[in-house]
């Protein structure tokens, strides 16, 4: 642990950056639960782009109840290692939203938010360099609603990777030492492919 | 690499419980696009035409159509094919909802079951994991009901489940399958599912559907993206307030029902109520409709909103689409909306068609009336008007007593009761019963729909064309404006010419052979829907709608990479369609079978009306009987069912 007089200095030496944040309002009361989100996300981020359509892949769901009158867009957030500790049950309006109705992440209790195959992370990126989400503009039921505005911010540590993030969560899955290993076979084959 | 579809079909074998991933011929998409069409091929070959409804030869096919899964909006379609036990024709009720897509994503075009199982059963698919199940404890489970079991014992919130009810656990004629807020309810297909034992099919995918040139998709998609937000905002004028917009008629978002109220006949199909729509009837059936809809649904990938989820205290929840809001009311006689919301709940549940089953039980009462049916046969039974329709729904769908008969449908049961009750099942065209509708003027153009078409069930088959003359000149200019949807230029004229009435109005305007073209021109589009899966309200069944002739070859190419033009999708519909046709006229259909019911129209032209049919099957290029010709058949790739006619005496040599 840092001692406490080092974490002060580095705060205060941050500087504030004007940083666009992007924003998307979820009016989840206007849901039709057509899932045409999941299926847009799924087939932007498809390699080549449009190439494939699996709601699976999905970085935003839609948690449907039908009878319970749940329909529920959640986007896809942080990868996290291990499963809480507990469950929260949320009841809102008289609906209960049961085990982990809300939560963005991509955990081990459930297989939401992973590549069906590999069981890799996904995580929503924003549509990043496009103009606008791509589920935003596919939902023409006015659900999901994009906003950016500006704020000043401190300057962000670098975040890892997506590449990173995936790496680590097959050592969580598979350890380190295996895969430290499998890669060193990987090599070996490619170097052998190579000769 | 396979696009739009997966490449493989299911096979299972309900009586050994084999169950086998098939791949399929590509061939096969290239000849009938996929959907409807390659399933008519499939009974084509399959079922030869001895089969009964019940015999275990007779195949049920659970298919997709060949955009569910992409991107396309409302490509949600499961076409549900078997042979009717009530018209023992071949018949494809679709369903809206959730499952055709799972069903793509586990990695299959279609399920085909064949045979009967010893036991109750239903068939799990999770990708290429696919087992057959004990369904033991699911018998006598409501329709809804099971499906929420089902998800529940499998863990799994998101498996597609379709599921029958009591009607179709005892094969009653009516009996439909029921998913999600949708069903595939017409011509007795839970009643086949019941027969070979099967409760459920339910489905899950994690799987790819793969698009050809995917990027071109989507840029074709962005126009019809456009085209339903203007249409969204820009609801056509001059016509009624149900027809005005796109989508499946949107019942639960609109509560003005004068026109369907007024238009529509109640009771038996007997009677039109033409000042029934009074402020007060507004005023209490606007408040009730809104009292119990809890939320606004769509299906797969739709922006409409043609569902709702029920919530009635005192009563399950479940969910309403569509015209059953008023099926029950109105054939009760029951003047409040309440009932409708309490009767359909129940009638979901057991898994009964909304059209033919209010009709079959106001036929019971009537026959009560007319001293045909005894007070026997009604033991028990209350004299209220809402509790006697209870009473005798409960009945039908156990096939207690006086049910037994009825749950027949009103053509079978009147022929088992004899005594003059056959001129009581009176609304019905190839032994099913149609929509309670009963007009003064022949019209041309439904006459030749309800006529020929194979749908039987003339609430999907129009749909392009305004089914009225506008009344004005200025109306029809209006109209015809902007139009990209038509095959043809010259249609503007035949619509600027149409009259409401007089020489060129109904039925002599427009003329056999207009009415040929513009019927051809919206079956055509129907059967590309039904190819596609995409679901009609928002292309064949609705006017100025996003899809249409000219847009959907270039989605057709770009998703399967097989490069179609209107003139190439047109042939491939045409030779599904024929061999549709043919199908059935091999189990005996003919032009003797084309009727609409009598009553149909007051005013109705016996020479006229011959004319018209042999105009069309000369345009279909179908002998006098109704039966592709040689030549047609030849046509469309399709020798080989000449020969099978002609085997069988059917098509005779020579004759055409
Ligand atoms: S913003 Fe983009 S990445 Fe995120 S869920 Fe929507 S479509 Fe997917
Ligand atoms: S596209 Fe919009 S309406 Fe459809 S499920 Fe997603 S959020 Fe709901
Ligand atoms: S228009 Fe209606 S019935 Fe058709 S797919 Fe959309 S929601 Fe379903």
């Amino acid at each position: 642990m840092l001692p406490t007089t080092w974490k002060e200095e580095a705060y205060c030496k941050m500087a504030k950056v004007k940083k666009i944040v992007k924003t998307i309002k979820i009016d989840a009361d206007k849901c039709n639960g057509c899932r045409g989100c999941e299926i847009i996300c799924s087939a932007f981020h498809a390699v080549p782009k449009y190439s494939s359509v699996n709601p699976a892949r999905s970085r935003i769901r839609v948690i449907t109840h039908r009878l319970k009158d749940i329909w529920l867009p959640v986007f896809a957030g942080e990868y996290a290692r291990s499963e809480c500790a507990g469950r929260d049950i949320y009841t809102i309006g008289g609906k209960q939203y049961d085990e982990c109705g809300f939560c963005r992440a991509s955990c081990p209790s459930r297989d939401l938010f992973k590549e069906p195959d590999s069981g890799l992370p996904l995580k929503c990126d924003m549509c990043e360099g496009e103009a606008k989400p791509h589920c935003v503009e596919w939902c023409l039921n006015s659900v999901l609603v994009y906003e950016e505005r500006e704020e000043e911010v401190e300057e962000e540590e670098e975040k890892p990777e997506e590449l990173q993030i995936g790496l680590e969560a097959l050592a969580d899955r598979h350890g380190l030492q295996k895969m430290k290993d499998a890669v060193a076979r990987m090599s070996r084959n490619g170097q052998e492919e190579g000769s | 690499m396979r696009y739009a579809e997966t490449g493989f079909h299911l096979e299972v074998d309900l009586a050994t419980g084999n169950i086998e991933r098939v791949e399929t011929d590509p061939k096969l998409m290239e000849l009938f696009l996929g959907g409807l069409g390659t399933s008519v091929k499939i009974h084509w070959d399959r079922v030869p035409p001895e089969t009964k409804p019940f015999d275990p030869e007779n195949l049920l096919i659970f298919s997709t159509g060949l955009l569910n899964g992409t991107p396309a909006f409302s490509a949600n379609r499961t076409v549900v094919s078997f042979i009717s036990p009530q018209s023992e024709l071949l018949a494809y009720p679709m369903m809206g909802g959730f499952w055709s897509a799972e069903l793509k994503y586990a990695g299959y075009d279609k399920v085909i079951f064949r045979n009967k199982s010893p036991k109750w059963v239903y068939l799990w698919i999770k990708d290429d994991k696919v087992e057959l199940r004990d369904a033991a404890h699911l018998k006598g489970r409501g329709s809804l009901e099971t499906q929420e079991l089902i998800r529940s014992e499998l863990n799994d919130p998101n498996a597609q489940v379709a599921a029958i009810g009591l009607a179709g656990e005892n094969r009653c004629f009516t009996a439909s399958i029921e998913q999600s807020r949708s069903s595939s309810s017409r011509l007795g297909g839970g009643a086949i599912m019941g027969d070979k034992k099967l409760k459920a099919v339910a489905v899950r995918g994690t799987k790819d559907v793969h698009l050809a040139r995917g990027a071109e998709f989507m840029e074709l998609m962005k126009g019809v993206t456009d085209y339903i937000n203007y249409r969204n905002t820009h609801p056509i004028p001059d016509v009624m307030t149900i027809m005005s917009g796109i989508g499946s008629p949107q019942e639960m978002v609109h509560t003005d029902e004068k026109w369907h109220s007024e238009s529509f006949a109640w009771g038996n199909a007997r009677e039109r109520r033409r000042n029934f729509w009074t402020p007060e009837i507004d005023k209490s059936w606007t408040k009730t409709q809104l009292s119990v809809i809890k939320r606004l649904i769509s299906c797969f990938n739709c922006p409409q909103h043609c569902g709702a989820l029920i919530d009635r205290p005192g009563q399950p929840r479940y969910m309403m689409k569509c015209f059953s809001k008023l099926t029950y009311a109105m054939a009760a006689y029951v003047d409040d909306l309440d009932f409708s919301f309490r009767i359909v709940q129940r009638a979901q549940e057991y898994g009964v068609d909304g059209f033919s089953t209010p009709q079959i039980l106001a036929f019971g009462f009537e026959l009560k009336d007319a001293g045909i049916l005894t007070d026997k046969d009604f033991e028990g039974c209350p004299t209220d008007k809402e509790g006697r329709f209870f009473w005798l729904l409960d009945r039908l769908v156990r096939r207690e007593g006086i049910g037994d008969v009825l749950a027949d449908g009103t053509y079978w049961a009147a022929k088992r009761i004899g005594k003059g009750a056959e001129e009581f099942a009176h609304n019905v065209i190839k032994k099913h019963e149609q929509l309670p509708i009963k007009l003064g003027m022949l019209d041309p153009l439904y006459f030749l729909m309800y006529s020929t078409n194979e749908k039987i069930s003339i609430t999907q088959i129009e749909g392009n064309w305004p089914q009225a003359a506008f009344a004005t000149r200025e109306q029809r200019e209006r109209f015809v404006q902007d139009w990209p949807q038509l095959p043809d230029e010259k249609f503007k004229q035949y619509l600027l010419e149409w009259e409401p009435r007089g020489e060129k109005g109904i039925p002599h305007f427009p003329t056999p052979e207009m009415c040929c073209e513009i019927v051809d021109w919206m079956e055509m589009l129907h059967n590309i829907d039904d190819a596609l899966g995409i679901c009609a309200g928002m292309a064949s069944f609705c006017l100025k709608p996003p899809y249409h002739i000219n847009n959907y070859p270039k989605l057709i190419s770009a998703a399967t990479g097989m490069d179609v033009d209107r003139n190439e999708l047109k042939r491939k519909v045409n030779r599904s369609r024929n061999l549709h046709r043919a199908f059935n006229n091999r189990r005996g259909m003919t032009r003797a079978d084309e009727k609409p019911p009598k009553d149909h129209w007051k005013h109705r032209f016996p020479e006229l009306e011959e004319k018209l049919l042999s105009t069309y099957y000369k345009h279909k290029g179908w002998n006098d009987n109704g039966i592709p010709t040689r030549a047609r058949l030849e046509e469309l790739d399709l020798g080989y069912v000449a020969d099978d006619l002609e085997g069988r005496g059917i098509l005779q040599n020579g004759q055409g």
